[in-house]
């Protein structure tokens, strides 16, 4: 298998409105800056491929097609991945596979989501026909899983409320955060309005425009690169359904598979001394503790202890979202794109004032839809 | 590098409308066959790909369903292109390269019927300058065609005989949704849909589904006797600014069929993705076929789309319809061709090979 490594990432400003720029000013303000933390230029970009959510977010069919001059794609090989939640994740996977392959050396991965151009509680609350209709947004979803999440765990109620204090702490840290609260405390995320029992408005992720670009080279390039690199030691996507008599909401076998899958190709048999960071794709702040359990970090029903124990502080044994996450930005077709990146910058050692101490290997992950599309990587700072 | 190839298809009939049914519906009879044909069941398959339109279907999402139809437990390895299929397609032989996967199974599906397609395909324009005054896809498609005529290119009677040669073919294809018997004259008389494009110049609007079942090396010998080997592969785009854009040419197809190694006539049959008369009098040129003496190649054997143009299926079906040549042992060499956006704006090219 060839090797692949991130040879740069960058991000916009994620805020709740970017009026300041078009969708395609958006994803330039990532691309650029990936190119120049990359150290290459447009000479050098073989191919393109740009992830993001629902059309009906931006209100424009297929807009990789109108944005071709702006991404940089005229000319070249120009992909449009979606996969729900998950595409940013998919975004990189699928673009990392086209240097794996031999078929590129340097590809460019971008992943938007301009939410304010149309109105995205609209765009998902269509009634399709032939669909049962759940009529109660992301949140209101989600809520019933989380209560089967503690329930069979037996968490104590403030799990949610610390993870939520602790990402938005590491979000003051990180200058593209939409939101950045130094100031949180536990207090004052239990005194928050409850918006679905027992999701608190302050245990909820923001809607957000923003980008996220990546430029991924082959070993060749990674070899070449004057600044250290992110090898891309594994990768792995699966899917399931959205509901069958089968499911497990809490602990989905979907994303079990596809952790167990990636440990094996990266050679990990114990991820939590062996992984130094976590980005994890986490929108309700009772995810963190969820997703520590199906990635295997913990056994199940024992993510809460860790997370309650601050072990995954930017000074635990495991930070996860040192970055702040997706509690502290949500351009949603970008999101998981950001968790990759930001796993690169982890190894890579540019993550500023979110940096964790020394890290090698490092996690991103994200998933979609109702719990079922998993994409995720390991990083390094060396190939294997 | 592994060799990829192409070793089984199947499609959804071509229909103005598949009635109440959903995507799910469409995929699962074709499923079905195109595994039965292989003696494969889904297990068999190691990576899932599709291209699908959440604006088609006029919601979010609308791929998600989709997986349904495949009973995706236990949980698969699966991707989505918010594109024609051809280019999931061109992702699924990606990681049959990379090594990770030895079969893929990709499809694609879209029920046009559901809206009024020439509207919906104005939205892939421009959202701030061009979409807001809705140019739709068939007037965007007439003034191409109306340059391609002042240029001196071909002409209104070139235009109908290939809309005349494409229904004859089809004649031969039970899954086509136009066929028959028509001459260029009585084809003429026909009024404008939108000057110079009559209705025949038009691809039909149709509902529709279709598989591809890739597999590599030794995999793709057991699977099929005669393989139609994938030996060249590529996709470019063009600039989206009409006006900027020389309509009359096609850049980003030549660029594409140079990188896939398609020479002039040296393939024996070419399915072309072009929805309108003039489209495919542009790709012959842009793709540089007939330029030498070889013969020429049969272009559209299947009819091509101006007989049935399933959405997002459709240029899938391109490489289905030139392997199936190849593995039947009709052409030793074959050619596929798949669009997308306005105007020919985005082009895939797909060559393969019986040996």
């Amino acid at each position: 298998m060839r090797r692949a490594a991130v040879l740069g990432t960058g991000q916009t400003e994620h805020r709740t409105r970017r009026t300041d720029v078009t969708m395609a000013g958006l994803c330039r303000e990532a691309i650029d800056r990936a190119l120049a933390d990359a150290d290459t230029d447009w000479s050098q970009i073989d191919a393109v491929v740009l992830g993001k959510a629902p059309d009906l977010f931006e209100g424009v069919m297929m807009p990789e097609l109108f944005l071709a001059d702006a991404l940089g794609a005229t000319g070249r090989p120009l992909l449009r991945v979606h996969t729900a939640g998950s595409v940013g994740g998919t975004t990189a996977i699928v673009a990392s596979s086209l240097v794996r392959a031999g078929v590129h050396k340097r590809v460019l991965a971008i992943a938007f989501e301009k939410q304010s151009e149309s109105n995205a509680m609209w765009a998902l609350s269509i009634q399709p026909p032939f669909t049962m209709p759940v009529g109660a947004g992301a949140g209101g979803y989600f809520a019933p899983h989380i209560r089967s999440y503690i329930r069979r765990s037996g968490a104590p109620p403030h799990v949610g409320a610390l993870v939520a204090v602790k990402d938005r702490r590491n979000g003051a840290l990180n200058p593209h955060a939409h939101l950045r609260q130094p100031d949180i405390t536990l207090e004052s995320v239990q005194a928050s309005p409850m918006l679905w029992d027992p999701i608190r408005y302050d245990e909820t992720c923001p809607s957000s425009d923003g980008a996220c670009a990546v430029v991924i080279g082959d070993q060749e390039a990674a070899e070449a690169s004057a600044r250290p690199v992110a090898w891309i030691r594994a990768t792995a996507m699966r899917t399931e359904p959205t509901s069958f008599a089968g499911k497990d909401h809490v602990n989905p076998r979907a994303g079990y598979e596809a952790a167990r899958a990636l440990w094996h190709a990266a050679g990990i048999t114990d991820p939590l001394s062996q992984i130094d960071a976590a980005e994890i794709y986490v929108p309700f702040s009772w995810f963190e503790p969820m997703w520590l359990e199906n990635l295997g970090f913990a056994e199940p029903g024992q993510g809460w202890k860790l997370t309650e124990a601050g072990e995954t502080r930017l000074d635990g044994l495991l930070p996860v979202n040192p970055s702040g996450g997706v509690m502290c930005s949500n351009p949603i077709g970008a999101s998981g794109l950001l968790r990759f990146a930001e796993a690169a910058m982890q190894v890579m050692g540019r993550a500023g004032e979110h940096q964790v101490t020394g890290a090698r290997t490092a996690l991103g992950h994200a998933y979609g839809g109702g719990s079922q599309f998993f994409a995720m990587w390991v990083v390094g700072t060396t190939p294997a | 590098m592994n060799q990829v190839a192409v070793v089984g298809f199947a499609q959804y009939p071509n229909v103005p409308s598949a009635g109440t049914t959903s995507g799910v519906e469409l995929l699962v009879p074709v499923f079905q066959e195109v595994l039965a044909d292989l003696a494969m069941s889904k297990q068999d398959i190691d990576f899932w790909c599709s291209g699908s339109s959440d604006y088609l279907a006029g919601r979010a999402f609308s791929f998600v369903n989709a997986v349904d139809a495949i009973g995706a437990y236990p949980p698969i390895v699966e991707s989505h292109v918010e594109m024609d299929a051809a280019w999931a397609l061109y992702e699924a032989y990606v990681k049959l390269l990379t090594g990770e996967a030895e079969t893929a199974l990709v499809y694609g599906f879209g029920k046009s019927s559901a809206g009024q397609l020439r509207r919906i395909l104005a939205l892939q324009l421009d959202p701030y300058l061009h979409a807001p005054l809705w140019p739709d896809s068939v007037s965007v498609a007439a003034l191409q065609a109306r340059l391609g005529i002042e240029a001196g290119l071909y002409g209104e009677r070139d235009m109908a005989e290939v809309a005349a040669a494409s229904r004859a073919a089809a004649r031969d294809n039970p899954k086509a949704q136009v066929s028959g018997v028509d001459s260029p004259d009585t084809l003429l008389k026909a009024p404008y849909v939108a000057d110079p494009l009559r209705a025949h110049d038009c691809a039909p609007v149709t509902d529709g589904a279709a598989a591809v079942v890739l597999a590599a090396g030794d995999r793709a010998r057991a699977l099929r006797e005669r393989p139609a080997w994938i030996t060249g592969f590529a996709h470019r785009v063009d600039s989206p600014a009409l006006g900027a854009r020389d309509l009359t040419t096609v850049p980003s197809a030549t660029a594409a069929a140079e990188a896939a190694g398609l020479r002039g006539d040296d393939v024996d049959v070419v399915e072309l993705h072009a929805p309108f008369t003039h489209q495919q009098l542009l790709l012959t040129r842009a793709l540089g076929l007939g330029e030498s003496d070889g013969g020429g190649a049969r272009i559209n054997p299947s009819g091509g789309v101006l007989c049935g143009n399933p959405m997002f299926s459709a240029g899938l079906s391109r490489i289905g319809a030139a392997a199936e040549q190849v593995m039947s042992g009709r052409a030793g060499r074959a050619a596929a061709h798949a669009t997308s956006g306005p105007a020919l704006q985005q082009n895939l090219v797909c060559v393969l090979e019986g040996a």
